[in-house]
């Protein structure tokens, strides 16, 4: 059994990441040359890992299933990225953002990589202006900061609503840079369907060329996985199409384990869903709540006939609104964190006060605003997210409140990594949001970009370079290993065994069903029968997906179906480990919220004494119950305390 | 709402390639258009019928990886939207809905509706970067002050999205907006300045090399971008290009 070893240096927190790096193991240039490192993924993570590998002079291979590197779901990060740079000198700095993670977390999360991350937050916004990224500045030609998120701080810098899409054309650039170089090579369209293990060692990949359908077989001394969360186990979620979680799915399969799945996050303001066609939700940044109040009609009759479409939000008398987050918090109102607000929209809508057709919707009112601010001050602060609103629902917010609904959109849990970003398999290492190393039990708001970055650019280039210094000696690694050619069949075999099924169902269908069962059971509140419940709908839904699942075309060639078939498949298993997690985790913290667990005024209550502790699963084999391993939290430099919003 | 959908449909790179009829009905005017696609696609795939590929990933207009020409414009009827945020009730009930793939020698199709577009990789690759090393030890961010108006423009310029729209709606297929918007973005900050020129250069014969077209200003590619990039960054590359011409020549 491999055991959960940390790997975190001595000494005190501040200095850790210096001594890390000034004890790392170097690789010779001339020797860099003869390594081959793969980088799956080329989001803000993967993107930055390939071009700062390539630059250090390995040879990298560089994979992406869309069909250029800058399409990466990164780019969708619309709010912001957050360092500790104190410009406005505010009394910010490294502990004060570290203690902010580790707090917004919920006490779940490692303090020495979340130290490191805020200490290196600094050097992603020198890095970014260097590359040309356009913040937004102030009329005095400084970078310009935003408050978020609840922290007390200006700290997040950004780029309109665009910052992760200008983050990611500049790692895309510096990738570019090194790819014009030679350094790294750019496989477009390709997926990775597996990890191949020799000797305990990750030593390559399989991946499928999406366009010709070939099964290639690539080796590397190292393999870094940059491959986003997976947010698409719930069918509908704020993330792309292709966001998938297969690479990390195929490692936890040969023995990486899977840290706390079941933290997801769950944003309070995206657009509802209005039908069956529903393909994906779009998230509004969550500023929005700064200035428009929630609410709920008082009376279900109300609700109803807005539901029915008689009356509309602007039919309700003020006394008859329920603006039920400024009655349960009076203290943060409208401004509560993401989880508080997500579960008090589903609590309402649950008890029958949702006001849309699908009675899954709350008002977001801007009315008072308006009145306050003015209709143009209003369309200053939130201008570009009102039009995006109109264009989808055909309704204008300035007349009419909005209707919002939460989704989710962030994972986590992830890969389980050490101190150095490696998983449980030597040479497998996991960055950005395949890992689940920084953000506990909850993400704060512009904290995921800053996280792929300094995973990318500043600490995967020196670990993994530590790492690929015992291996100077090996040699290229060849890809006629059994290992390879078994991991090759197994592939092959599964792409057989779809085209061939003839089943009577589309993988659509499979994946809507699987997100109900999850939403539903393990999504913002969760209980130990719904649970258990749901572990048996998933394993008969996965029964009846190997059973029934058609899959038209054949595997040569571009076959969109067959890729869907492929993930489907896997979110169908995480699924279930997500309800495993869910269900071992007897306390409510942060996005994981069980209601066995909560105070007699519904608030969540965590248990330090029992669960300070990352769950790390095993798989077992196929079917198997997976075993939970459990990595102790130490706070030694932050005292554990109730988030109390109240 | 019922409508005729007219889809191009081609398997494979060496196929002729042909438009192939569907009859759609109860379409909500609430759905997207590609969600309408969706459906279409559901029904395919339930007779045992290949599905119409395409490319699609954010679905909310930011990953440029959506790319249809639909009724003859790329991304549809509306300006300033890309093809996933088009929605249904921007048609009428009994229309005629053609859909094409992006045309251009430089974007060759691979099936059906998914092009080719790699040739824009090629050109950024061509030098739409700024030389640094991603050491983290840069000076510090606030080091350079950049007065807004040029920080503004940076911005506009980099909006683009790689879609794609300007090429197919060029009668040309020149990737000039494309490439300007990327000159322009870097020239207007003192940190791509350094190599403005090579850079414009090395990108616009890098653009021709891989057959795209000339630009005669006629400025449709303006109106279909989807980010609204203007040709004003066209004009800013010009200079740029035609002073290291100039000076290359000497």
């Amino acid at each position: 059994m491999t055991k959960l070893v940390d790997n975190i240096p001595e000494g005190p927190l501040v200095d850790k990441w210096t001594k890390y790096k000034a004890d790392a193991k170097l690789v010779n240039p001339a020797n860099r040359r003869n390594i081959d490192v793969i980088v799956v993924g080329t989001g803000l993570a993967g993107g930055a890992a390939a071009a700062s590998l390539g630059e250090m002079g390995f040879n990298v291979k560089s994979f992406c299933f869309q069909d250029s590197p800058r399409r990466a779901h990164s780019i969708a990060a619309q709010g912001g990225i957050n360092a500790a740079k104190n410009y406005q000198n505010d009394g910010d700095s490294t502990y004060r953002l570290f203690y902010d993670t580790i707090k917004g977390g919920d006490y779940r999360s490692r303090e020495a990589n979340v130290y490191r991350l805020a200490e290196v937050s600094t050097n992603i916004i020198d890095q970014c202006v260097a590359q040309g990224v356009p913040f937004a500045r102030e009329y005095g030609g400084l970078l310009d900061n935003r408050s978020f998120g609840g922290v007390q701080v200006q700290r997040t810098f950004y780029a309109k609503g665009q910052t992760g899409q200008q983050l990611l054309i500049g790692a895309y650039q510096a990738l570019s840079r090194q790819i014009s170089k030679g350094t790294v090579t750019m496989y477009n369209r390709h997926e990775m369907m597996d990890v191949v293990v020799i000797d305990g060692k990750a030593r390559g990949i399989i991946a499928r060329n999406l366009i010709t359908g070939k099964i290639e077989r690539h080796s590397a001394h190292a393999v870094v996985l940059a491959s986003g969360g997976y947010g698409n186990v719930f069918f509908l979620s704020t993330n792309a199409m292709g966001s998938n979680c297969t690479a990390a799915w195929k490692s936890y399969k040969k023995g990486a384990y899977f840290a706390n799945p079941c933290f997801v996050q769950i944003h309070p303001t995206c657009i509802p869903v209005t039908g069956d066609h529903q393909s994906k939700l779009t998230l509004m940044s969550e500023s929005l709540r700064n200035d428009g109040r929630i609410w709920v009609p008082k009376k279900k009759e109300d609700a109803e006939a807005i539901a029915r479409g008689e009356k509309t939000g602007l039919d309700i008398a003020e006394e008859d609104r329920d603006y039920y987050l400024e009655r349960r918090y009076p203290a943060f109102g409208n401004l509560v964190p993401r989880d508080v607000a997500s579960r008090a929209a589903k609590e309402r809508c649950d008890a029958g006060y949702g006001v849309n057709k699908t009675g899954q919707a709350v008002f977001l009112d801007f009315s008072d605003a308006i009145n306050r601010l003015g209709k143009d001050a209003v369309e200053a602060r939130y201008g570009n997210l009102f039009q995006m609103y109109e264009k989808i629902t055909d309704e204008n917010p300035y007349e009419m409140p909005m209707k919002i609904y939460p989704a989710i959109h962030y994972t986590m849990g992830g890969i389980w990594v050490d101190y150095n970003l490696q998983t449980t398999i030597p040479g497998l290492f996991a960055t950005g949001e395949a890992n689940f190393s920084d953000h506990g039990a909850n993400r704060l708001g512009a904290s995921a970009l800053m996280q792929g970055l300094a995973d990318g650019y500043f600490v995967a280039p020196y670990t993994v370079s530590n790492y690929l210094a015992d291996d100077i000696r090996t040699g290229k690694i060849s890809t006629d290993h059994p290992e390879f050619e078994k991991a090759e069949k197994t592939v092959d075999d599964k792409l057989d065994y779809f085209i061939n099924n003839n089943g009577s169902k589309s993988v659509d269908y499979f994946h809507r069903k699987l997100g109900k069962i999850i939403w539903e059971n393990c999504g913002m509140a969760r209980n130990k029968e719904d649970l258990e419940k749901a572990i048996k709908e998933v394993d008969s839904l996965r029964d009846e997906f190997w059973k029934e699942v058609k899959v038209p075309g054949t595997k040569d060639g571009l076959n969109q179906e067959l890729e869907k078939a492929g993930r489907v498949a896997d979110f169908i298993e995480l699924g279930a480990l997500m309800c495993y997690d869910a269900l071992s985790r007897e306390e409510s913290c942060g996005g994981h919220f069980r209601e066995e667990y909560q105070t007699p005024e519904g608030e969540a209550v965590r248990n330090d004494k029992e669960f300070a502790f990352v769950s790390a699963w095993e798989f077992k084999g196929e079917k198997k119950v997976p075993e939970l391993h459990k990595e102790d939290l130490k706070y030694e430099n932050i005292e554990l305390k109730q988030r109390s919003y109240k | 709402m019922n409508l005729t959908l007219k889809v191009w449909r081609q398997n494979g790179e060496n196929d002729k390639g042909r438009i192939v009829e569907y009859k759609m009905s109860d379409i909500s005017p609430d759905m997207s258009f590609l969600e309408m696609m969706d459906v279409l696609n559901e029904q395919l795939i339930e007779k045992g019928d290949n599905p119409v590929a395409f490319d699609h990933d954010c679905r909310e207009g930011i990953c440029g990886s959506c790319s249809m020409y639909i009724n003859g414009e790329p991304h549809g009827p509306e300006n300033l939207i890309t093809t996933c945020q088009l929605h249904m009730r921007s048609f009428k009930d009994g229309d005629t809905i053609y859909i094409e793939p992006w045309r251009a020698s430089a974007f060759p199709v691979v099936k059906d509706l998914v092009v080719d577009r790699s040739a824009f990789d090629a050109i950024i690759q061509a030098g739409g970067y700024v030389s640094v090393n991603t050491s983290g030890n840069t000076q510090d961010a606030n080091a350079i002050p950049i007065n807004k108006t040029d920080a503004d423009a940076a911005f506009d310029a980099a909006t683009c999205i790689g879609c794609g729209a300007c090429v197919a709606t060029c009668k040309n297929s020149s990737a000039m907006l494309f490439t300007a918007a990327k000159v322009s973005h870097l020239a207007h900050l003192p940190q791509g300045q350094v190599e403005a020129k090579e850079r414009a250069i090395n990108m616009v014969n890098k653009m021709d090399e891989l057959g795209f077209g000339n630009c005669t200003n006629t400025g449709d590619c303006e109106i279909q971008c989807p980010k609204g990039i203007s040709l004003d960054n066209i004009a800013l590359m010009n200079r740029d290009f035609l002073g290291a011409s100039l000076k290359s020549e000497k």
